[in-house]
């Protein structure tokens, strides 16, 4: 048991963060190795967690690993802090390690997220844990784990080209919009986690340290602070994020991500942004969207 | 240039266990020259090709290949990422069934320009270019470039395939039973073909193949095996003209006469 850890904690049944020492010491160590090899995936000896394959096991087996009592943990699915798979594993943190948990990425040290990077920008200290599901970006092109090994040591990146290739020529554009394929460091090729395009770019330089996880595929990897992080493509198709064509209905934020939202069936519909914790910021701040505008003028 | 060979096969030798798969075979293949390696069924003939083409490690033996600066380097003394690196850019490797040698799953155009792609050629509009100029050159139509080959008749896929392999601008081309499972028709036009490249490209080849036919119209020189030896080697014509060897003789005498 590490000194910090308080042994009068009151969680008898368990070993704070859930996990027992021997298995955070050797996740820890594949997270070393991770952050030793910018976007080299380790593998690691994933353990069974009180939850199925698909809900975050090799996120949270991250964060229990990385925890301390004094940290603040925040935990996101899809932007939103109030979902079943964010508010779970929140509430297992809470009782398992006894942390504060916040909202707030700004006051958050660890945040652990499924399919977003919060849209405000992350600072030196943070860290930002990515739940993977499927942490090799070769695989469906290469089904073979030892060709994909060897491709990845052997920096044969070519196929992650024929596949945007055939986007162009069957869309004509890159019409990837999720999990896009970047270049960690000019050296590997690695799958960002199902995070929209739109966020690669917060990926690049950040000062945050991100961890993925992968929990059913056993794989580790990282992107240590300040890393080069660049997305594929094409000198005549360049890389582009989303662009949306209203502002946020809710607190008309531009230049962040939306979520469409249906209201009725007659087709009635609005985009709002999908870290909610940022547009409840600047509502909070006093700005007010379309729709919000409407229902405050209506009450 | 000419007086180094492109390839120095030197007493390679094969053992799956107890049996003979190739038993010290020696042979030099010079820049611009067709070799063809005729013998029936379990021959030998794939077995040294694969190990020629570094696809199978030799039991014994050493090839030895003159690289583009002219350096002569042994085949089995090159970092594993040296030899991936030939195959795909100074080789080719024809295989006779085209579902190896082909990603099924991807367009016609993607299938061409994957070598591209692999060299680090990251411009779309010359890729496709590049692509459609070889469906051409092999006989393919240009509106297919976007269909799988799945789409495509085996006499399609293998054309497909050529094209694959030589877009790289390759100096020496393996190719193991092209004309394998094709018709007579299909065949005749795709040896046609084969032989227009490598004039045209001036390449090296080793061709695999039980058919006579195809050894006399694309080799210069041919190499019959038995039972893992090469027991008679000489211009394609002397071979099918004059065979020495009984083994050879049956072999020439055994062609059927429509």
């Amino acid at each position: 048991m590490s000194p910090e850890v308080p042994s009068d904690s009151g969680l008898a049944a368990y070993n704070f963060a859930y996990l027992d020492e021997q298995t955070k010491r050797m996740i820890r160590r594949a997270i070393l190795k991770a952050i030793a090899i910018p976007g080299y995936q380790v593998p690691f000896a994933s353990r069974e967690m009180p939850m199925p394959y698909g809900w975050g096991t090799g996120g949270v087996q991250v964060t229990a690993s990385i925890i301390g009592p004094d940290d603040i943990l925040k935990v996101i699915d899809q932007g939103a802090d109030d979902t079943t798979n964010a508010v779970s594993i929140r509430a297992f943190f809470q009782k398992v390690a006894n942390v504060a948990v916040t909202t707030h990425t700004g006051d958050a040290t660890i945040i652990q997220t499924r399919h977003r990077i919060p849209e405000q920008t992350l600072s030196e200290g943070q860290v930002l844990v990515y739940q993977v599901p499927i942490p090799e970006p070769l695989r469906f092109l290469e089904p073979r784990e030892t060709e994909t090994r060897k491709m990845h040591a052997l920096e044969e990146y070519g196929l992650m080209h024929v596949k945007l290739y055939e986007d162009i020529a069957y869309n004509g554009r890159i019409s990837k919009t999720y999990a896009y394929p970047v270049k960690v460091a000019g050296r590997y090729v690695m799958d960002p986690s199902p995070t929209p395009k739109f966020d690669n770019p917060k990926m690049h330089m950040s000062e945050a340290l991100q961890l993925f996880g992968a929990g059913r595929e056993k794989r580790i990897y990282a992107i240590p602070p300040h890393t080069e992080v660049v997305s594929l493509d094409f000198e005549d198709h360049p890389f582009e994020i989303q662009r949306f064509d209203k502002p946020c209905a809710m607190c008309g934020a531009e230049n962040v991500y939306l979520d469409e939202v249906i209201l009725d069936d007659k087709g009635g519909r609005m985009f709002v942004c999908s870290d909610t914790d940022h547009c409840e910021d600047r509502r909070e701040q006093g700005h007010v969207g379309e729709l919000l505008a409407i229902q405050e003028a209506a009450e | 240039m000419n007086d180094t060979p492109l390839l120095k096969v030197s007493a390679v030798s094969k053992f799956y266990g107890q049996r003979i798969g190739c038993k010290e075979v020696s042979f030099d293949l010079w820049p611009g020259e067709v070799l063809a390696i005729v013998g029936e069924s379990g021959s030998g003939k794939t077995t040294l090709l694969n190990c020629i083409s570094t696809r199978l490690m030799p039991t014994a033996g050493s090839v030895e290949y003159t690289m583009r600066d002219g350096t002569v380097r042994d085949l089995y003394h090159m970092s594993e990422a040296e030899r991936r690196f030939l195959m795909r850019t100074d080789w080719g490797f024809v295989h006779q069934n085209p579902a190896d040698g082909l990603r099924m799953t991807v367009s016609a155009g993607a299938n061409v320009g994957e070598r591209l792609m692999a060299v680090g050629d990251r411009h779309y509009g010359n890729i496709r270019a590049t692509a459609s100029d070889w469906l051409s050159r092999v006989e393919i139509g240009v509106d297919r470039i976007d269909d799988a080959p799945r789409a495509f008749s085996g006499g399609m896929r293998q054309r497909l395939q050529i094209a694959r392999n030589l877009v790289t601008g390759p100096r020496l081309v393996f190719m193991d039973e092209p004309t394998g499972g094709l018709d007579v028709s299909v065949q005749a036009r795709l040896l046609d073909l084969v032989r227009g490249l490598v004039n045209d490209l001036g390449l090296s080849a080793i061709i695999v193949t039980h058919d006579l036919a195809v050894a006399r119209l694309l080799s210069h020189r041919m190499m019959v095996m038995k039972d893992g030896y090469v027991i008679e080697q000489g211009l394609t014509d002397r071979v099918l003209d004059d065979p020495r060897e009984p083994y050879t003789q049956l072999l020439v005498s055994s062609i059927l006469q429509v």
